[in-house]
């Protein structure tokens, strides 16, 4: 799947001896991690992998203990998390990151806002956030939520919070979208929906996920990434990464034989 | 990144419908608006003063707790300063009463500054104990103050002339004056919750990792409604001083810090009128149960008790869910 003009380019995200300790116990350990610009790259591993920690540690949530992390060549390691932000890099949450009382609308626009710069105007009507409605109606049906616009996040069921996380998500334009577990919890349809969604995405973008649905990896994925015990374990596409010996031990030897 | 919540707001608590425009409030605003100049004809005009500096302090505080889920345990010092700087700044000063009601606004969006900058940097309970360690600090610094009065307070603050022309002397007119201060408080705070910082204000109530992962600095939207708020704090406090001619310790002391946070739960967290009708059910209850003596704070725990059990939206916000409708 991974053709070799992305083989190839220059890495969009690449960490080099990423740790993470949390008083002894390392929860990410010497994790080097190289991102390409245009790849659907999977950050798989059985529970307690360090597979959020490392999300954390990319979006600054979490301050490494040692390493750095690059980002189109740049060094980000000492950035706080709203700067990582602006850099690009936006995050979604494994429990769906949404503002619950906020419309589905305002949800997407308080996102769109971003582009204004910092929205300190305070004196100003909401009048002036009119012009971001027509986007972020666009970026509402892209994910199939038109039909609730005026609905509060709390409301909608969790597979349209998710959709509507990852709405979010775009309105900001990232370079690289990071998806911590996009379709946990999710049943069947909204799977397919979701998955459909990212492939979508992911042709116009760069997209490092974290996902235990193997069927979503096997799918959408050019390139995966085995973490087990906070460590490497495997890189390669699906074909290669489920014929590793050490991967079907540490994970798919119980779960997908 | 844990974040320590207070409850939803009552105002944006499921089931109300969400198209919040101000339009919507039209109606009510105006017919509080209606009231409140009818009011000082059949009430004494003193007595609607201090309703209308409270719930302008009360619609202060709730700025920052309903829209940005901050609770200040130390609301006081601003309340309070504002007073003493307002009304030194007139009997001292001798300035004029706009410029009294500003010195004392502008001291304390200032301490705003600085008591916000050192408390925002904690989160939850612990805001809220830097918030009521600063307020005690600047309690026992008004207590040993020279220009305080300490015990005795600033008295016999003149109310002076309003732009040089007006004397306000006479009550009714300096209730028209108040009302005009409370109104353009109350229309300031309604345009601040609507503009587009006001979205992102929410957005960092709601969910302040998320906020930040949308590349907003949350402290800083923090930092600046804590300003907003103290300065209306104080714009509440400095008019309140001139009003009764006196600025007391009283004002600062934390006491007053509780007595807001009461009017704003009583009324409804995050909602837009609750402040003001929490405001006046507490002042009316102080007045009316003075008879009582200390029993008046027995009285006023167990308003709080019943509304954290019965009514935990406060007044306005079960209202606003029985009517399907923010208010």
């Amino acid at each position: 799947m991974l053709d070799s003009a992305r083989q190839t380019a220059e890495p969009l995200l690449e960490t080099h001896g990423l740790t993470k300790e949390f008083r002894g116990f390392v929860a990410v350990k010497n994790v080097s991690l190289t991102v390409r610009p245009g790849t659907i790259h999977a950050l798989i591993g059985p529970n307690g992998a360090g597979k959020t920690t490392c999300f954390n540690l990319l979006t600054k949530f979490l301050t490494p203990s040692a390493g750095t992390i690059k980002f189109k060549g740049q060094n980000i390691t000492s950035d706080r998390p709203a700067d990582v932000a602006r850099r690009g890099v936006v995050r979604s949450f494994q429990i769906s990151a949404v503002f619950p009382h906020l419309t589905v609308l305002e949800n997407i626009r308080v996102a769109l806002q971003r582009k204004r710069g910092s929205s300190f105007d305070f004196w100003r009507s909401e009048r002036a956030l009119k012009d971001l409605e027509p986007r972020a109606n666009e970026l509402a049906e892209a994910v199939g939520l038109q039909d609730f616009l005026h609905t509060p996040a709390v409301e909608l069921p969790y597979g349209r919070k998710r959709a509507l996380e990852i709405a979010t998500t775009l309105a900001l334009d990232p370079e690289l979208l990071l998806l911590d577990e996009p379709t946990a919890g999710m049943g069947h349809e909204d799977v397919d929906r979701i998955a459909a969604l990212i492939k979508r995405v992911g042709a116009s973008r760069t997209v490092l996920m974290v996902e235990h649905n193997l069927k979503v990896v096997a799918n959408i994925s050019h390139i995966i990434t085995v973490l087990a015990r906070g460590e490497v374990l495997a890189e390669g596409d699906y074909a290669a990464v489920s014929k590793n010996k050490d991967v079907m031990q540490a994970y798919m030897g119980t779960e997908h034989a | 990144m844990t974040t320590h919540r207070v409850e939803a707001p009552a105002g944006v608590q499921g089931g109300v419908s969400r198209r919040d425009d101000v339009r919507s409030l039209r109606i009510p605003i105006l017919a509080m608006v209606l009231l409140a100049v009818v009011a000082p004809f059949v009430i004494y005009p003193v007595f609607l003063m201090k309703m209308l500096c409270f719930a302008l302090f009360a619609c202060a505080f709730n700025l920052l707790i309903g829209y940005v889920g901050l609770l200040s345990f130390g609301h006081a010092l601003f309340f309070g300063a504002a007073g003493y700087l307002a009304g030194h700044a007139a009997k001292v000063w001798g300035l004029p009463f706009e410029l009294a009601v500003l010195t004392g606004t502008a001291t304390a969006a200032l301490l705003g500054l600085v008591v916000g900058g050192l408390a925002i940097r904690s989160q939850g309970i612990y805001f809220s104990m830097i918030t009521l360690a600063l307020a005690q600090m600047f309690f026992f610094y008004c207590l040993r103050a020279q220009f305080t009065g300490g015990e005795d307070g600033i008295q016999a603050i003149p109310r002076g002339k309003l732009l040089g022309l007006v004397s306000l002397d006479n009550n009714l007119t300096m209730y028209f004056v108040v009302l005009a201060i409370f109104l353009f408080g109350f229309f300031f705070i309604l345009r601040v919750i609507h503009s587009p910082f006001g979205q992102v204000m929410k957005a960092v109530r709601e969910n302040e990792p998320r906020a930040v992962s949308l590349g907003y600095k949350a402290d800083h939207y923090k930092l600046i409604t804590f300003v907003l708020s103290a300065g209306l704090s104080g714009l509440a406090g400095g008019t309140k001083s001139i009003v009764f001619q006196l600025a007391s310790l009283t004002d600062v002391h934390w006491g007053t810090s509780g007595e807001v946070i009461l009017m704003v739960l009583l009324g409804g967290l995050g909602t837009v009128f609750g402040p003001i009708v929490g405001a006046v059910v507490i002042i009316c209850v102080e007045s009316y149960l003075a008879g009582l003596g200390g029993w008046v704070t027995v009285v006023q725990g167990a308003l709080f008790v019943v509304c954290v059990l019965a009514f935990r939206r406060g007044i306005i916000g079960e209202l606003s869910r029985v009517l399907h409708r923010p208010l």
